[in-house]
Parts: C-alpha cells; sequence; structure tokens
C-alpha cells in the first residue's frame, strides 16, 4: 500500500492531521499512567514516613 | 435438608459479594489483575494500529485523511461508554453506600475526561481538513463538549468538598443526572441536522473495504477499552491508599513496610 516510508508519513498530503491525532492520543495515554505512578509513589511515601514518626513516638516515650 | 443447604449457598454468595466491595480485599485483586489489562492493551493496540496503517485501504472520498477515525471513533466511544460505567458505580455508591463503589467511580471520571478531549481533539484535526472548520456549534459536537464539562463538574465537585462521603454523594448526584447527556450525543445526529456524518464512513463502502476498516476500528476500540480498565484500577488502588491512610490493612502492606 505504502512505496516508501517517506509516503507513509506524508499521509497523502493529510500528515498535520493524522499525525496530530494519533500524537496526541499518544500522548494523553502515555501521560496518565505515569501521572498516576508519581501519585501513587507520593502516597507510599507518606505512608511510610508516618508510621516511621509512630514507631519514633513509641520508642522515645518507653 | 436441601433447604437448609440452599439457604447456606444463597448465603455465602451473598457475603461474598459484599467481600470484594471492601477496599482491603479489592486491592490486591486490582493489583494482580492490571498487568493482565495491559497485555491486552498491548496486543490490541498492535493489531489495530497494524490493520489502521497497513491493511485499511485508503478511502475513495477522504484519501488517507480518514485514519483519524482509528482514534476518533474509539476515544468517542469510550468517553460515553466510561460516563455509564461512571454513573452506574456512583449510583451504586448511593444506593448501598458502599466505599469502593464510589472510588471506582472517581477513579473513572479522569480518564473519561481524557477521553473526551481526545474525541474533541482528533474531530478538530478531522473537520478541518474535511469540512474546513476546526469546530462547528453542531449538535454532536456541542453535546461532546457537554460531556467533557461533566466530567470535569464531577472532579472539580469532589474536590472542593472536604468531607469525602458528602464529596462521593454530591457527585454521584451529579453523575446521574448528567447521564441524560448520553443519549443525547448517541442519537444527535439523527435528531438534528448536522455537519457530523451519520453513521460511519466504512458503511458506504464496498463490503470488502468496510470490513477491514470496521475491524481496524473494533481492535482500536478494544485497545482502548482494556487502556482504561487498567488505567482506572491504577488509579483506584491509589486511592484506595489515600482514603485508607487510616486503616490498619493499608499499614500492613508490604508495598508501605519496605
Amino acid at each position: 500500500m505504502w512505496n516508501s516510508p517517506s509516503e507513509f508519513f506524508a499521509m497523502g498530503g493529510y500528515a498535520l492531521y493524522v499525525w496530530s491525532s494519533f500524537g496526541a492520543c499518544a500522548l494523553v495515554l502515555l501521560l496518565e499512567p505515569i501521572v498516576i505512578r508519581i501519585r501513587n509513589n507520593a502516597v507510599i511515601r507518606r505512608l511510610k514516613q508516618q508510621l516511621i514518626a509512630e514507631r519514633f513516638d513509641k520508642e522515645s516515650s518507653q | 435438608m436441601s433447604k437448609v443447604n440452599n439457604i447456606s449457598t444463597a448465603d455465602s454468595r451473598w457475603i461474598n459479594w459484599f467481600k470484594w466491595s471492601s477496599p482491603s480485599t479489592f486491592y490486591p485483586v486490582a493489583g494482580k489483575l492490571i498487568p493482565i489489562f495491559w497485555a491486552l492493551t498491548a496486543i490490541f493496540g498492535i493489531a489495530g494500529l497494524w490493520v489502521s496503517f497497513f491493511v485499511a485501504p485508503v478511502d475513495a472520498v477522504q484519501g488517507q485523511g480518514y485514519r483519524i477515525i482509528f482514534v476518533h471513533v474509539p476515544a468517542s466511544w469510550m468517553s460515553m461508554l466510561i460516563y455509564l460505567v461512571m454513573a452506574g458505580w456512583a449510583g451504586l455508591g448511593l444506593i448501598f453506600n458502599t466505599r469502593l463503589s464510589a472510588m471506582m467511580a472517581q477513579a473513572l471520571a479522569p480518564i473519561g475526561a481524557w477521553m473526551a478531549f481526545l474525541s474533541l481533539w482528533t474531530g478538530a484535526f478531522w473537520g478541518k481538513p474535511m469540512w474546513g472548520t476546526w469546530w462547528v456549534w453542531d449538535a454532536r459536537l456541542t453535546s461532546e463538549l457537554i460531556l467533557l464539562f461533566l466530567y470535569l463538574g464531577f472532579i472539580a465537585l469532589q474536590a472542593s468538598i472536604d468531607n469525602p462521603r458528602r464529596a462521593d454523594k454530591a457527585g454521584a448526584i451529579l453523575a446521574l443526572v448528567g447521564v441524560v447527556n448520553v443519549p443525547i450525543i448517541y442519537f444527535s445526529v439523527k435528531w438534528w441536522n448536522t455537519l457530523h456524518q451519520g453513521a460511519s464512513v466504512s458503511l458506504t463502502k464496498a463490503p470488502a473495504m468496510a470490513q477491514t476498516m470496521l475491524w481496524g476500528m473494533l481492535l482500536m476500540t478494544l485497545c482502548f477499552w482494556m487502556y482504561s480498565i487498567a488505567v482506572s484500577l491504577m488509579r483506584v488502588r491509589t486511592l484506595i491508599l489515600e482514603r485508607e491512610t487510616h486503616t490498619d490493612w493499608v499499614r500492613q502492606l508490604n508495598e508501605v513496610n519496605h
């Protein structure tokens, strides 16, 4: 169907429209799990700090 | 004797049902399901992109520009489907007062909003070369924009109420009222004269051509679907941790203690 890679990327003159659409989808779909991962790591870090603080409290009160 | 048995089986099923609605049992299950849905996303994504770009033939009217359909239609379908699922979970949370249902609704809203955004974005990049304009105040486009605003309103409303249970309730009512918009989007091309084409471009072509275009669309839709499940499970796990911080089971989790 495509005779050369450049023909593929040109998309019959619709390169801007086709690649902007697929590019935006790829970008959003890639960023979303990364953002969730960062948020997840932040909660776990906060929980760990809380546990350490509580353990420290217990030890120092004894 | 058999009567007693019946009661006990019915009883255990009833208990199981509620067991899964508890965040502490759902959290590890969701963790195991996520890799499966990522694998399915990859499989359908690779197959879908291959069909979209290398199998589906060029369109007689729109040339290569029609290939935007392979992301536009899945994003639009998912934006509507996710809204219905989100409203369903929100409604269940409202009726049974289960925390997990409300968290599911909350986890679905961001990915639904992104799907609505992508539907509008890819629609604009399709409309510009084919209709000569990025945007028109057409029934289909306007109702899809309202769907995006409903998602954003749901997220903003929940974020603005400090008490999580009250936030869940307010969000659920907004989500349920907004359901009326989904059939409006779906039937907008029938009910009003719009610039947006009716069904799908592929259906007017020769059957062999329609077949591969339809396959590309279906595979990409399955990819987006599996992706949405994977991402919302990831998000619901984060929400569970955030909202159940005070509980013992969260404090005893491996990821917190190591």
